[in-house]
């Protein structure tokens, strides 16, 4: 009889958890499991901390598996209850609050601690490592408090601490040991521009400097160094370093060194144990990297499982520094040394840096900064170790796709089955395979079967060329990718059928296309109203149904399933009445938040969906359409109208063409803006289209974005006169709405296309004057939603509940 | 008036009329907020208004087919079962309804 094994995991981390998920994957239901967490939450994503300091995740989005999954899974799961003693004779372990639970089989990912340097007045309030939920709270709270912050360490968790405090409005100031920073992954040439780009955010740095104690009463007050000289300070975060969490091993008796010490297996001294992640020791080496730590979980799983398997042999490193603005990338062998030969490409004014590390003929290092998309091939060819000779060029200069197709697919096939791909999700070469021999087509399918590529993106190229790999040997031709997966056919071939056969509705185009899905999904069906519309600006009827929530009841849903209320207010310049009667409004409905938006719009949050219709009667204001596809707002400086270095009427140039272009349906989101000098108060050039004055004239700048990925727009034309600027913004505009994919924002579709064709189609002054008779065309039929609304019974309808009648009970 | 767990009662909810093709409204039935839908073949379905990840109000999200996406972040839930679609895992109460053919009241059952 199977006896089912009680396994227990100490360490309610990504190594540990991992090796469960892989676990329960390859033999379910063979172990029944415990797991015992010190921190009170679920298993997080912590290499994704540095994005919640920075602000662009909250706590909750970096959970990898919630509640929930340990439920489903039949985990018993007890957090905030670190265990604290293993008794190997009866093979039990006892936690902090007393839980006594036997194994057959124990787990140790107890990972590791932030390194607090032994100085004088290191345990004062105020001085805190980067590892945890923890450490990333206090930080937030100090922030709101104090001003000024250091940072000991310039390596890799020191720099993205630093710009999280940064980001948080501190002063930062960085204390390096060596000379330069990041030096255990950059040379010397890649380290300088690195400090000189982060100096430009606002870093400050202290290098070559040893602490020698952290002065204060009870909390932290400054730093004093080696050579004498001080710093103020009122938190100091150390990122000197890790240790691995090896205390309550040391206590059970189970062989130790730095980590836990294991072998190929991640077996640790004593039957039935063993240790995976941080915490463990293998030929000489512990890791503080998640790609090492998902491998070691894969072989132990497999052990664990009772499969066969060749065992772990260690990890190629490779680390990419997650900070916003700054890409780099460092892979294996970095330095020059004897027996090595290195190439080098450097473009200052550019600010890219590349170096690649041959030892016979073989890849062993690369230092990538400013660009680097290279970086997950080079990594992959430093780790298989085939001969590059000949192909030095080529590795350095970049390794774009079509360039090199044929040794890009080579490559992709030897890559070990067990390589992860994705490191954000880890998930491996072989899962990819997996999925597409289950039937995945296309990155979508992909992505919602094993969430490669759904966290960060930056393995997206891999999982396209390993698709190509596996699902075109398959079928003899290339995939193609549709625009969602009710379809193949991609956005030429559907505009080109609505054209052609006159297609007028999402459903017709549906039926006549050849959907697989008869009602779609949320990616075709806003993408084909938006295309039929766009296309028969004059005979098409608008599908609601087709539209998103904030389209559809024209306000901006909230995680609370509230909305928000933003009024139109033309180039940013509003009225004493304007301002009264919003506040009054504001007040009469209790609105819980106002708030200026980034794009110079005042916001009413926490609005109730019932109480929309009323508010936007009351205000008897045009929508802000700070909701939809559609054109944002045009943000504004002074201009000449007051400030003494205005050259042109911003304000006017701004109003004008918000009045001219709002409610303009687009493929995605449009910014504007209007700056009415060079200092570029409005900040224009991170537009989708910014105008900025110039002593008589206007520059005309596109392909901004001031999002996700900052991108600075690129000058499209020069021109002399407010009317010249409505025409080329008009037939830009429209170019953008006829030729961009759905949901394309307009920096994507310049990079796509560059920025040179976009120029060429626009140079004819006929070519011009069409695009802006049919952008002129469709804005004809433009209304405002509100109004509309507020004015049709059958539309406020959905706004309301519906009355609960009669009830007969049986 | 006094209900046990046990009964159902069977509650006149609406008139086809008041819901739009593919569209959606909601009713609160002793504090629990129910979302009907109205599917692109006409019948109606009735679930309760919460998506089981976060709580987004299924009532805002966009009907495809027999399926439900929540305005939230995407996720696909069956109206009939309330049964979430893969690769998201989980389960909404869905509850009964009744279409009287002739005056076109929905009943749903509790």
């Amino acid at each position: 009889m199977n006896h089912i094994k009680k396994l227990v995991l100490v360490g309610n981390g990504m190594a540990g958890i991992r090796t469960l998920e892989h676990l329960l994957k390859i033999a379910p239901g063979v172990c029944d499991i415990t797991v015992f967490g010190a921190e009170p939450h679920p298993n997080y994503n912590r290499i994704m901390l540095s994005s919640v300091l920075a602000g662009g995740a909250g706590l909750q989005d970096i959970v990898i598996n919630d509640w929930s999954w340990y439920e489903e899974n039949h985990i018993r799961l007890y957090t905030g209850d670190p265990v604290t003693e293993i008794d190997t004779d009866k093979r039990q372990v006892t936690s902090r609050s007393g839980v006594c639970v036997p194994y057959d089989l124990l787990l140790l990912a107890t990972g590791s601690n932030a390194f607090i340097l032994p100085l004088p007045g290191a345990n004062k309030e105020g001085v805190i490592g980067f590892r945890d939920i923890r450490d990333c709270e206090t930080m937030m709270e100090t922030a709101k408090t104090h001003k000024k912050a250091a940072v000991i360490g310039g390596g890799l968790l020191g720099l993205e601490a630093a710009r999280g405090l940064l980001n948080l409005g501190m002063d930062v100031t960085v204390i390096h040991i060596h000379e330069h920073i990041m030096d255990r992954q950059l040379d010397e040439a890649a380290s300088l521009m690195l400090r000189r780009e982060l100096e430009e955010q606002g870093m400050n740095f202290l290098v070559n400097k040893r602490t020698a104690a952290i002065t204060g009463r009870r909390r932290v007050e400054g730093l004093k160094f080696a050579d004498g000289s001080e710093l103020e300070a009122d938190l100091i975060v150390m990122a000197v370093g890790i240790i691995p969490d090896i205390e309550l091993a040391v206590s059970a008796g189970i062989p130790v060194n730095r980590g836990i010490i294991v072998n190929d297996y991640m077996e640790t001294g004593i039957p039935g144990i063993y240790a995976v992640g941080e915490c463990a020791e293998h030929r000489g080496i512990t890791y503080g990297l998640v790609a090492p730590l998902y491998e070691q979980g894969g072989v132990l799983a497999q052990r664990l499982a009772g499969m066969e398997t060749p065992g772990y042999s260690g990890s190629v490193i490779s680390t990419r520094l997650k900070v916003s603005g700054v890409d780099v990338f460092s892979a294996g062998c970095y330095k020059d040394e004897s027996g090595t030969r290195s190439l080098r490409y450097q473009d200052e004014i550019g600010g890219v840096y590349k170096k690649i590390v041959i030892k016979e003929e073989k890849l062993i290092g690369a230092v990538l900064f400013g660009d680097t998309s290279d970086g997950a091939k080079l990594f992959s060819l430093i780790k298989n170790g085939e001969s590059v000779l000949g192909r030095e060029k080529e590795l350095l200069l970049g390794l774009t796709p079509g360039q090199s197709e044929a040794n890009g697919s080579m490559m992709l096939e030897q890559m070990p089955d067990d390589e992860i791909v994705c490191g954000c999700n880890g998930v491996s070469k072989g899962d990819i395979g997996e999925a597409v021999a289950a039937g995945c087509r296309s990155l979508g399918e992909i992505k919602a079967c094993t969430k490669a590529s759904a966290s960060c993106g930056g393995c997206k190229p891999l999982v396209e060329g390993l698709l190509q790999l596996y699902a075109g040997a398959e079928t003899g031709e290339p995939v193609k990718e549709g625009i969602c997966g009710c379809t193949t056919l991609d956005r030429e071939a559907i505009i080109g059928g609505i054209r052609e056969m006159g297609l007028k509705s999402v459903k017709e185009a549906m039926n006549v296309l050849g959907w697989s899905e008869p009602e779609g999904c949320t990616k075709c069906r806003p993408a084909l109203n938006y295309y039929l519309g766009m296309v028969w600006p004059l005979d098409y009827e608008d599908e609601k149904e087709s539209r998103f929530t904030n389209e559809r009841y024209h306000a901006n849903i909230q995680k609370d399933g509230t909305y928000s209320v933003v009024p139109r207010i033309y180039g940013g310049v509003t009225s004493p009445a304007d301002l009264k009667k919003i506040a009054a409004v504001a007040e009469k409905y209790n609105v819980p938040l106002v708030k200026f938006t980034g794009g110079q719009r005042l916001d009413l949050l926490g609005v109730k969906k019932e109480d929309l219709p009323g508010i936007w009667s009351e205000l008897d204001m045009p929508s802000g359409h700070a909701y939809g596809k559609t054109l944002r707002t045009v943000k504004t400086c002074v201009g000449n109208t007051f400030c003494r270095f205005g050259t042109q009427d911003a304000m006017g140039m701004g109003i004008r063409l918000e009045k001219a272009f709002e409610r303009m349906n687009a493929p995605a989101k449009v910014k504007l803006a209007v700056s009415g000098c060079p200092r570029n108060c409005a900040e224009a050039t991170i537009k989708d289209l910014g105008v900025v004055a110039i002593d008589g004239g206007w520059g005309i700048y596109v392909g901004g974005n001031g999002g996700i990925k900052v991108r600075a727009s690129e000058l499209l034309c020069t021109v002399k006169t407010e009317d010249e600027v409505m025409e080329w913004t008009g037939a830009y505009l429209q170019y953008y709405r006829e030729q961009a994919n759905w949901g394309e924002r307009t920096a994507h579709w310049v990079e796509r296309v560059g920025l040179e064709s976009i120029k060429q189609a626009l140079a004819n002054a006929e070519t011009r004057q069409e695009l802006v008779g049919r952008i002129e065309e469709t804005l004809s039929t433009t209304t405002d939603p509100w109004r509309e609304i507020i004015h049709d019974k059958e539309l406020l309808k959905n706004f309301v509940q519906l009355p609960e009648l009669n009830s007969v009970t049986e | 008036m006094e209900i046990n767990t046990t009964t159902t009662s069977r509650i006149r909810v609406a008139n086809l009329n008041d819901i739009d093709l593919r569209g959606a409204r909601t009713v609160r039935i002793r504090n629990i907020e129910v979302a009907l839908f109205r599917l692109g073949d006409g019948s109606v379905r009735a679930l309760e208004n919460r998506c089981p990840h976060k709580g987004g109000r299924l009532s805002e999200g966009m009907i495809c087919g027999s399926a439900v996406h929540c305005p939230l972040h995407d996720w696909k839930i069956d109206l009939s079962t309330g049964q979430v679609r893969e690769p998201d895992t989980g389960c909404m109460t869905a509850f009964p309804t009744e279409i009287d053919s002739e005056s076109g009241a929905v009943y749903i059952v509790i």
